[in-house]
């Protein structure tokens, strides 16, 4: 499985191992056997879609979780970490993906968290002071320690995240897309800042999505691919094609385009929407965008994190207002209708992230499938249980729940039923468009392959599937057009026999020559 | 893929095997700590087990218990009602000060308005209360503690207002006038039962339609359970929202109503710290305070389990500083039990088929803000 280029490394010898590491929620099998190496004084990149698996990796070498088996080898010796402050301790410490500072205090004092500098009587601001401004002036930055972390942009308060990674001089750094939110010039910094560590021997792990920004910096390249290592190489012997090949693979066929039903007329119609940032920087996310879509059309739009792919699908929903244009169904304005008015028009969203937005974790299993639609079994005032029963038991067989039945706790489910769940939620409405943001996050290749086919059916019978992912994958199954975004406006379409290398370059996230 | 068939068959052996009596003791643990407290009382008192005297307690449980049905709505919808003790207060003076009569001087009458007109005008009143905080917490966005602790003061200063911190001991009316019959609402007896435990039944009867069989009952228990998921799923969150706290508020004005009927007199301190107990009824029936778990029954039960407890201290003549001390130890117990039976439902769900992320954004999973408080 490791070093299928054939590339052991000579060099540069492991400073941190994971040996055979398995890590299962459930049902659902994170990572599969992995072996990865850290090597002393490089930076080894480890690159991957989403839901490969990185971020659990990266947690577990963290101490932030603990995995179901396998070791972790520290400077050859077997270790296990009983928290991550443990293996801060020991000398490992990660920049998470999702930012972690306490955006009600100062940036020192989000620099020194938990670790506060003290003197005899109390805290020494002073020295955390100083040492804070020194931080910032490494990193180029022209921050005042004493600002608070939420009047920060959001790339500078990465900016901050990074300081305090780098505040505990650790010997290895995971940094886990601490890019994301930074401009060019603050990259070209943090690189600079990348290349001075290892320099003096520190051992980096970074990961990315921008490929090309992660081939300048890195000396290994490893590539994770459903929870298993699929290749090795050194930097030098790689391009961007070689990772993109072995990130997305030729792997399990997701189903084509159905084909054989004729479009419908025009069902949603976005015309020049734009939604603005709702932290209040005034920052358009959507940008005057525009999009059609037919009855009986799949849609897929593509696009990296914050291209504005959530955000454009939650504006025409009616989750978040529009700042301006407006959403037509079926050639019926729906812009200043509310949620429930659309619904019962016929537009719904599946949300991206169910356990927030999608279920009702108190509830049971027909309860949310049927919580769409309580008019179809109101009967006057009352609430008809044999005609919800009906309902839920027909739901729970069309969209292939696999669960003990209705009456079942959602959280039972595994992450791909409960998923199965939102969608048969908002399918029980008899929609005319459907709206889904990345129904396939979190979610095993098997149910995934089961929600692309329920789509695709449902397409055949007229229905209207706009869907979002980032894996391009995903783009190539069963859209019949793919939208990509990039910065809030749409920077390609193409029909459905586009390369995978086409709508990738079209999304900033490589371009391949 | 396949591996969900596996992991429900791992889980349901392990949820039942030899659990069941914890189980069945911490589910019904509201209905066992009843029996407790009415076996060990007995023992106790040669008075306390009689059916007079159990009219006698259901009469003050009365009070708490439509107080408690008002507060279990609110808190199933995540939010918390401490105004109700002073709506009940108003509510109950401005019956007296309605009885008494209303001089009109500028058309140089009194107006003695029948009891059925009183009643109306103190639960449109307490509806009116219940909407202030409504539109406070669902359009102002304003913190539910917030803005029902504001109410809670400014409901029990116009009280004190209105009668200048004096008490309306005449409330009977005169035949003359057409406006007797006030202690009907809860002074007199329905086939020897309190009117107040017949209004308490009906009330709870009407709650438990509501919450079982309607679509208002599925859309507070789903906006309680997951406000985002609920809104995305066409739920009128914010009606739903505020429609709880104007129910609260007319639970508390009726429950005003009962106790200056039983008391015969309509005081503007009356109903102080009964939002808390009322809470506390809540909390024992097993509801969890971030909403969507509770029902009715358990509600019951733990006004029950609270009037009866001391009700029985009284009894067997324990004083009532210790009386206080008891009902927090039981409060204590309560929420300590909640925390265990809701981290064991969480625990199962999650090593069934949790997601990475549910495990920090499931509300499964914060289900109880006790939980943190009390787990260690």
């Amino acid at each position: 499985m490791k070093a299928a280029s054939g590339t052991e490394p000579a060099t540069g010898e492991a400073v941190l191992s994971a040996r055979n590491i398995v890590m299962s929620y459930g049902g659902v099998h994170a990572l599969k056997g992995v072996n990865f190496d850290i090597h002393r004084g490089k930076v080894t990149t480890l690159f991957g879609e989403n839901g490969a698996g990185k971020s659990t990796l990266m947690k577990i070498l963290s101490g932030v979780v603990t995995p179901t088996s396998g070791d972790i080898v520290l400077d050859g010796n077997l270790v296990s970490f009983s928290s991550s402050s443990d293996a801060r301790d020991r000398g490992i410490s990660i920049i998470h993906q999702e930012l972690s500072l306490a955006p009600n205090l100062s940036v020192r004092d989000n620099i020194f968290m938990g670790r506060e500098l003290r003197t005899r009587t109390g805290l020494d601001f002073a020295e955390e002071s100083r040492q804070a401004r020194a931080l910032m002036a490494d990193l180029e930055e022209d921050i005042d320690p004493m600002t608070l972390v939420e009047d920060l942009r959001l790339g500078q308060q990465q900016i901050v995240e990074i300081a305090r990674a780098l505040s505990v001089d650790s010997r290895i750094l995971i940094m886990d897309e601490p890019t994301s939110a930074l401009s060019a010039t603050e990259v070209e910094v943090l690189f600079k800042v990348i290349r001075d560590l290892t320099s003096r021997g520190v051992s980096i792990v970074y990961i990315s999505h921008h490929l090309e920004e992660a081939l300048q910096i890195t000396d290994y390249a490893v590539v994770l691919r459903d929870g298993a290592i699929t290749a090795t190489a050194e930097a030098k012997d790689i391009d961007l094609e070689w990772i993109v090949r072995n990130m997305v693979g030729e792997n399990f066929d997701l189903g084509s385009p159905p084909t054989g039903h004729a479009f419908g007329g025009v069902a949603l119609s976005i015309e020049d929407v734009s939604v603005v940032d709702t932290s209040g920087s005034g920052y358009s996310v959507v940008d005057h965008l525009s999009l059609d879509v037919r009855a009986g059309e799949i849609v897929c739009i593509y696009g990296l994190m914050g291209a504005g792919r959530t955000e454009l699908l939650e504006a025409i929903a009616g989750r978040v207002p529009m700042a301006g244009g407006r959403a037509l169904l079926e050639g019926e304005d729906v812009s200043a209708l509310s949620i429930a008015q659309r619904i019962a028009r016929g537009l719904v969203l599946v949300p991206e992230d169910r356990q927030r937005d999608g279920l009702v974790q108190t509830m049971t299993v027909g309860r949310n499938l049927s919580l769409a639609s309580i008019e179809a079994f109101a009967r006057g005032l009352f609430l008809s249980r044999s005609r919800e029963r009906e309902l839920v038991e027909d739901s729970i067989r069309k969209v292939t729940v696999k669960t003990a039945g209705g009456n079942a706790m959602i959280g039972s489910l595994s992450g791909g039923n409960q998923q199965k769940v939102v969608i048969g939620k908002m399918l029980t409405t008899n929609p005319k468009v459907i709206l889904l943001d990345e129904p396939s996050r979190g979610i095993d290749v098997g149910a995934k392959a089961e929600v692309f086919r329920l789509l695709s059916e449902r397409a055949a019978q007229g229905l209207a599937v706009v869907f979002s992912t980032s894996e391009v994958n995903e783009c190539l199954s069963i859209a019949h057009r793919i939208v990509v975004m990039r910065r809030g406006r749409i920077s390609a379409e193409f029909g459905a026999n586009a390369t995978k290398e086409q709508i990738m370059a079209a999304s900033g996230e490589a371009v391949v020559a | 893929m396949t591996d969900v068939s596996q992991a429900r068959k791992q889980s349901s052996p392990s949820a039942s095997e030899g659990f069941d009596l914890a189980k069945l003791l911490l589910e019904g643990r509201a209905f066992f700590a009843l029996i407790v407290i009415i076996v060990v009382f007995s023992i106790l008192s040669p008075y306390y087990l009689s059916v007079a005297n159990f009219l006698t307690m259901a009469s003050h449980v009365a009070i708490f218990g439509i107080l408690a049905v008002g507060m279990l709505l609110v808190i199933l919808n995540g939010g918390i009602d401490l105004s109700v003790g002073s709506t009940l207060g108003l509510a109950g003076v401005v019956a007296g000060f309605l009885m008494q009569g209303v001089t009109l001087t500028w058309l140089g009458i009194v107006l003695y308005p029948p009891v059925w007109v009183v009643a109306v005008i103190a639960c449109l009143l307490g509806a009116a209360v219940g909407l202030i905080n409504g539109v406070l917490i669902a359009r102002f966005k304003v913190p539910a503690f917030v803005a029902t602790l504001g109410v809670m003061y400014m409901a029990r200063g116009l009280a004190l207002l209105m009668t200048s911190g004096l008490t309306y001991n005449n409330l009977g009316g005169k035949p003359e006038l057409g406006n007797t019959g006030f202690d009907a609402l809860g002074f007199n007896r329905l086939f020897g039962v309190p009117t107040g435990v017949v209004v308490l039944a009906v009330i709870a009867l009407i709650g438990s339609i509501v919450l079982n069989r309607t679509a208002f009952g599925r859309w507070l228990y789903a906006s309680g359970g997951n406000e985002r998921a609920a809104e995305l799923s066409g739920v009128p969150v914010k009606t739903v929202q505020i429609s709880v706290y104007v129910l609260s508020g007319i639970c508390a004005a009726i429950a005003g109503l009962i106790l200056s009927s039983q008391l015969t007199s309509a005081g503007p301190t009356a109903g102080t710290t009964y939002e808390l107990t009322a809470i506390a009824a809540v909390v024992i029936g097993g509801a969890a305070l971030t909403g969507g778990r509770g029902n009715i029954r358990g509600t019951l039960l733990g006004a029950f389990v609270i009037g009866f407890l001391s009700d029985g201290l009284v009894i067997i003549g324990i004083s009532s500083y210790w009386q206080t001390v008891f009902t927090g130890a039981v409060i204590v117990l309560a929420v300590l039990l909640n925390a265990v039976q809701y981290r064991r439902r969480s625990k199962l769900s999650a090593s069934t088929g949790g997601q990475p992320t549910s495990q920090k954004r499931g509300k499964a999973e914060t289900a109880n803000p006790a939980q943190g408080k009390t787990a260690r």
